[in-house]
C-alpha cells in the first residue's frame, strides 16, 4: 500500500509557504550543475520549470511530442489568469483568491497548496510582464482586469481572447534563452513512453523519437511530468487532438498513485457537435458570459424556431433565475448542468436539440456592435467560421464540452508523486483545484508550480541524492523498460485487425460522455464498467495499425494513447462509482438536494482517491489521504 | 442569415503529395472522397479519407496537426496553391469544406522551403523557428527578479500595437509564401512586439541583430517587399512590422560599429 503523506508543513495557514522554503534542504550552487533533471512536457508547467531550474543551474533535458515546445496544449487558453493584484481596488486579496479557488472546488482540494497558489499568484503577473507578455492595458498604461465565472471580483488579467497564447510564448521565451545559452537540453518529437523507476526511485524515461522511431532511453537525477491533462479520454473535448495521458498512465503503471481521475470538468459554453466525423471541439471563451444571456425557449415547441421570433415572456434565462447573485457568471459546472437539464426537458435548440442560446442582443443595446466586436471580435469570427452564423444577428448556440480535469498524478505538497523522485506539475497533477476548477486559475496553477514552487521543492529532494549516483541508462532496468516499448510496438503492427484507431477512441468517447459525463449513476457506472473491458479487448484484438515501427507513423502513436485511455477510462468510472456523493464535477444523480444542487458527503468522503495500481488484470487498490480542513469550514456551496 | 451555404453534401477529389521520407521520391496522388459534409473541416476531411486508406491497408496521409482551432501553428498545408488554402487570415484547420464546391479537385502539398527540410508527406521540419527565436527571441529576465507588474506603465496603444505582433503562431506560412522562402516577418512579429515594450529596450540591439544573423546564417532568403508572407499570414500580421524591423537592424548596427564588440544577445545564464 502507497505511503501517502502530504507533507503539509505546520503552522498558520499565511506563513506555511514561507516558512516550508526556509526549513526545507536546498542544494547548493556549485553542486546543482552536478544534477540531472527530466522535465517531460513544455507546456506553462514544463516551460516554466525547464527554464527555472535551468537559470538555477541545473543541467535540464526537456522533452516533448510537439515538434516545438511552442505548441502546447496552454497555447489554446483564452480567458485569462487570476492574481489576487487588487489592482481594481475592488477589494480582493490573497485570502480572497484562496477562499473562492477552495470554494470553487467544492471543499475537495488541499487547503495549503490553494492558499499557496493565490500567494504566488501576484508573482507570477510581475514575471510575465516582465518577459514582455503583452497583457491588456488600460488607457493610463496600467493592467486591465476583466471578471470570469465563479468570481466577483476583477482578478483576471487577459491579452486578448489569446492569454494562454501569450503566457507560452513568455516561457517559450524564457525556455529558448536557456536552449541558446546550453542549459537545457532540447528534444522535440520525442514521446515519453516509459518511467524508469530503480530501487525505488524515478531515475530516468523510456522515449520514442517520433520521427526516427528510435527508442531511445534518458538517466537523470530527478524527473518531471507536466504533461497535461487526461480528458481526451472523451475524445471529442476542447483540448488539442495530441494531448493525452501516456505519460501520466505508464508513470502510475510504475506505482505513482492517480488521484480523484472523476473530477473531470466540463465547459458549459462550447460550439455543439455538428457530425460524428467531428473531431474536436471548439470552447467559446467564459468571458462571453461578463455580456451574453444564457437562455432556452420556455416552451418545447418553441425549440425550433427563429430564436429572434421568440418572445421575451417566452424565455428562460434560466442561470439568472436560478442563481440571480451570480446569474450567467455561475461556476461552470453549475452552469453546464444547468444546460443540460434544460435539453434533458426537451427544450435544447439547434439541430440535435443539444444546445442553448448565447444572446448578445441586450449587450449590442448597451455597447453597440463596435463595443461588442471590441471585447469579442475574435471569438465571433471563430464561432463564424465553424458555424457559418453571425452572433451579431442571431444567438450563439451553446453547449458543454469535456474542457480540463482536475484529477491527476497524486502529489504532496512538495509536488512529488509517492515515486520519489518522480514530481509532477500542472494539469497533470490533482492538487489545487478539488472537485472543479474556477476559469482563469488553470494558467494561474501551472506557472505557479513550474516558476515559483519546483525550483524550491525538487532541492528538498535533490539533497538527499549523492551528486553523481544516477544511474547510467545501461542500468537492467532501463534495458528491460525500452524492451517492454519496443515489444508493445510490434505487437500493435502485428494485430493487423479491421478497424482503425480512431473507431475505437470514438466508441470510448461515447460510452464515457454518455455514462460518465455530466451526470452519473450508480447503474450508468456499473454499466460503463463492463463496456469498457470488453471494448479493450476488442481493440487488441481488432485494431488496425498500418505503417512501420521504424518512420513517423501517427497512427503508431494514436494507438499507444488510446491503449492508455482504453484502461484510464475504466479507472475514471470506478473512481465515480465508489465516490458516493456529488461534488464539482462530479455529480452522481443519486445524491443532490432537491433544487437539483450537489449533495456533498463530508462525512464519509472528505478525502482524496489515490488509485495503485496492483498489475495487469488486477483491481486497483483505493487509497484515502483525509483532507483536514483546519481554517477553512466546509460548507454547501452557494452561488444563489 | 442563419446559414450562408447549402448542407448539401459534396464530392472532391484530394490531389495529395505523397513522400516516404527526406530522401525518397515524391508525387501527387488523387483520393476521391464523396459524401462531404459541408460543416467538415478540411483536416476532418484528411480524417478520414485516412481511416479509408488504413482499412484499405495503404499508408495513411501524414500531416501535422494538433488544437485545430488556428492558434498552435502546427497545421501546415498549401491547398491549391495556398498555404493554409483559401481562406483569408485563418489557418489550415481553420477551412471547412463549404469554401470548396462540388467536383473540386482540390491539391494538397506540404509548406515548401529550403529552410524547411520535409518531414514526410505534408509534415516539415521547421525547427529553424526556435533556433531563430533562441538567438535572441526573448527577454533576459531570471525567475524571480520581476518588479511590480504596474511599476512600468505601458502606453495601450504599445501594448495593443506589441499584441498584434506578438499573435503570430510560427506556423511558417510566410516563408511558405514567398518566393524568397523569407522568414522576414516571423522575425519581425518577435522583433516588434519586444522592441514596442518598455521592458524590450536593454536588448533591443542585441536581439534584432542576433535573430536576424541567425535567419540568414539558416538558409531563410531576402525579402523583396512582395507582401505576399502577410496575405498568406492565418494570424494577417503587417508588414509593416519588416519595416520597423529593418529600422531597428540599421540602428543597431550602425551602433555595433561603434562599440568594441557587439555584446552577445544569449549571454548569461
Ligand atoms: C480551449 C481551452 C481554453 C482554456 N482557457 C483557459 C483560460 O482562459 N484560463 C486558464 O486558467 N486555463 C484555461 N484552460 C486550461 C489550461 O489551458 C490548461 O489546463 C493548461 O494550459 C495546462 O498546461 P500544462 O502545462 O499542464 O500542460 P499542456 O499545456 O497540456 O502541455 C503538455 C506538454 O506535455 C507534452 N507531453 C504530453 N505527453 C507527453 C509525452 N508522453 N511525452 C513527451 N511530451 C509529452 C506536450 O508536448 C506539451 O508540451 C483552457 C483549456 C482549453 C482546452
Ligand atoms: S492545428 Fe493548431 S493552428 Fe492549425
Amino acid at each position: 500500500m502507497a505511503q501517502l503523506d502530504s507533507r503539509i508543513p505546520a503552522g498558520p495557514l499565511a506563513e506555511k509557504w514561507r516558512r516550508h522554503k526556509t526549513e526545507i534542504k536546498l542544494v547548493n550552487p556549485a553542486n546543482k550543475r552536478k544534477y540531472e533533471i527530466i522535465v517531460v512536457g513544455a507546456g506553462l508547467a514544463g516551460a516554466s520549470a525547464a527554464a527555472t531550474l535551468a537559470e538555477l543551474g541545473y543541467k535540464v533535458k526537456s522533452f516533448v511530442f510537439h515538434d516545438s515546445p511552442r505548441r502546447a496544449h496552454s497555447i489554446a487558453a483564452q480567458g485569462g489568469i487570476n492574481a489576487a493584484k487588487n489592482y481594481q481596488n475592488d477589494g480582493d486579496s490573497v485570502h480572497r483568491l484562496f477562499y473562492d479557488t477552495l470554494k470553487g472546488g467544492d471543499y475537495r482540494s488541499r487547503e495549503a497548496n490553494v492558499h499557496r497558489l493565490a500567494e504566488v499568484s501576484v508573482n507570477i503577473i510581475d514575471q510575465c510582464v516582465a518577459q514582455g507578455v503583452p497583457f491588456a492595458r488600460e488607457y493610463g498604461g496600467l493592467l486591465a482586469n476583466r471578471s470570469f465565472g465563479g468570481a466577483q471580483v476583477s482578478r483576471t488579467f487577459y491579452a486578448r481572447g489569446q492569454t494562454g497564447q501569450q503566457l507560452l510564448l513568455g516561457a517559450y521565451s524564457a525556455l529558448s534563452r536557456m536552449i541558446g545559452a546550453g542549459g537545457v537540453e532540447m528534444h522535440t518529437n520525442s514521446e515519453m513512453l516509459d518511467l524508469v523507476v530503480i530501487d525505488g526511485h524515478a531515475k530516468g524515461i523510456v522515449v520514442r523519437n517520433l520521427l526516427t522511431g528510435a527508442i531511445e532511453t534518458y538517466a537523470a537525477d530527478a524527473v518531471i511530468l507536466a504533461t497535461g491533462g487526461y480528458g481526451n479520454v472523451f475524445n471529442l473535448s476542447t483540448y488539442a487532438r495530441g494531448s493525452n495521458v501516456t505519460a501520466s498512465w505508464r508513470a502510475y503503471k510504475r506505482g505513482a498513485c492517480f488521484a480523484n481521475p472523476c473530477y473531470t470538468q466540463i465547459h458549459p459554453t462550447c460550439i455543439p457537435v455538428s457530425g460524428d466525423y467531428q473531431s474536436k471541439l471548439t470552447l467559446m471563451s467564459e468571458s462571453l458570459r461578463n455580456d451574453g444571456r444564457i437562455w432556452a425557449p420556455k416552451k418545447k415547441e418553441d425549440a425550433k424556431k427563429d430564436p429572434n421570433s421568440i418572445p421575451e415572456a417566452d424565455r428562460d434565462y434560466y442561470l439568472e433565475r436560478m442563481y440571480p447573485s451570480f446569474g450567467n457568471l455561475a461556476p461552470r459546472d453549475i452552469a453546464s448542468r444547468a444546460a443540460k437539464r434544460v435539453c434533458d426537458e426537451g427544450r435544447g435548440v439547434g439541430e440535435t436539440g443539444l444546445g442553448v442560446y448565447l444572446d448578445f442582443a441586450d449587450a449590442i443595446k448597451r455597447l453597440g456592435e463596435a463595443g461588442v466586436r471590441e471585447r469579442y471580435g475574435n471569438l465571433f469570427d471563430i464561432y463564424h467560421e465553424i458555424t457559418a452564423e453571425s452572433a451579431y444577428q442571431v444567438p450563439m448556440r451553446i453547449f458543454p464540452a469535456v474542457h480540463y480535469t482536475m484529477g491527476g498524478l497524486w502529489v504532496d505538497y512538495n509536488l512529488m508523486s509517492n515515486v520519489p523522485g518522480l514530481f509532477v506539475l500542472g494539469e497533470a497533477n490533482f492538487s489545487d483545484h478539488g472537485a472543479n476548477r474556477l476559469g482563469a486559475s488553470a494558467l494561474m496553477q501551472g506557472l505557479a508550480d513550474g516558476y515559483f514552487v519546483i525550483p524550491y521543492t525538487i532541492g528538498d529532494y535533490l539533497a538527499g541524492q549523492k551528486p553523481g549516483s544516477r544511474p547510467s541508462v545501461d542500468a537492467p532496468e532501463f534495458k528491460a523498460a525500452a524492451e517492454n516499448i519496443r515489444g508493445m510496438t510490434e505487437r500493435f503492427l502485428q494485430i493487423k485487425g479491421k478497424e482503425p484507431v480512431s473507431h475505437y477512441h470514438k466508441r470510448l468517447g461515447k460510452i464515457l460522455w454518455e455514462h460518465c459525463g455530466m451526470a452519473r449513476t450508480r447503474a450508468t457506472l456499473t454499466e460503463a464498467l463492463k463496456l469498457i473491458p470488453a471494448l479493450r479487448e476488442e481493440f487488441w484484438a481488432n485494431v488496425k495499425v498500418p505503417g512501420s515501427a521504424d518512420t513517423l507513423n501517427q497512427s503508431l502513436e494514436q494507438a499507444g494513447r488510446v491503449a492508455d485511455f482504453l484502461e484510464l477510462g475504466e479507472l475514471l468510472c470506478l473512481d465515480a462509482l465508489t465516490r458516493e456523493e456529488s461534488c464539482g464535477g462530479h455529480f452522481r444523480e443519486e445524491y443532490q438536494y432537491p433544487d437539483g444542487e450537489c449533495k456533498r458527503d463530508d462525512v464519509n468522503f472528505a478525502h482524496v482517491a489515490a488509485w495503485e495500481f496492483q498489475g495487469a488484470g488486477k483491481a486497483p487498490l483505493r487509497n484515502i489521504e483525509p483532507l483536514n480542513y483546519e481554517f477553512t469550514k466546509m460548507s454547501v456551496r452557494n452561488y444563489k | 442569415m442563419v446559414a450562408e451555404n447549402s448542407t448539401q453534401p459534396i464530392s472532391v477529389t484530394l490531389r495529395v503529395w505523397r513522400q516516404a521520407g527526406p530522401a525518397a521520391p515524391g508525387k501527387f496522388v488523387d483520393y476521391p472522397a464523396t459524401n462531404v459534409s459541408p460543416h467538415m473541416s478540411f483536416l476532418e476531411l484528411l480524417d478520414v479519407v485516412n481511416d479509408g486508406l488504413t482499412l484499405k491497408g495503404e499508408e495513411p496521409i501524414a500531416f501535422a496537426h494538433d488544437c485545430r482551432e488556428g492558434i498552435c501553428g502546427t497545421c501546415s498545408c498549401t491547398i491549391n496553391g495556398k498555404p493554409h488554402g483559401p481562406g483569408h487570415g485563418v489557418a489550415t484547420c481553420q477551412i471547412y469544406m463549404r469554401a470548396f464546391s462540388d467536383g473540386d479537385v482540390i491539391i494538397v502539398e506540404p509548406f515548401r522551403a529550403r529552410a524547411f527540410p520535409l518531414v514526410k508527406d505534408l509534415v516539415v521540419d521547421r525547427s529553424a523557428f526556435d533556433q531563430i527565436i533562441q538567438a535572441g527571441g526573448f527577454i533576459s529576465v531570471r525567475t524571480g527578479a520581476a518588479p511590480d507588474a504596474n511599476s512600468i506603465p505601458v502606453p495601450k496603444g504599445d501594448a495593443d500595437l506589441a499584441m498584434d505582433a506578438a499573435a503570430c503562431i510560427g506556423c511558417g506560412a510566410c516563408v511558405a509564401a514567398c518566393k524568397n522562402a523569407s522568414a522576414m516577418l516571423f522575425v519581425a512579429a518577435k522583433v516588434s512586439q519586444l522592441g514596442l515594450l518598455p521592458q524590450g529596450q536593454p536588448e533591443r540591439d542585441s536581439r534584432v541583430l542576433a535573430m536576424v544573423g541567425t535567419m540568414d546564417a539558416l538558409g531563410f532568403g531576402n525579402c523583396t517587399n512582395q507582401y505576399e508572407c502577410s496575405a498568406a499570414c492565418p494570424k494577417a500580421i503587417s508588414h509593416d512590422f519588416i519595416a520597423r524591423m529593418n529600422r531597428d537592424y540599421l540602428k543597431a548596427s550602425v551602433r555595433a560599429s561603434f562599440k568594441p564588440a557587439a555584446s552577445s544577445a544569449t549571454g548569461g545564464a
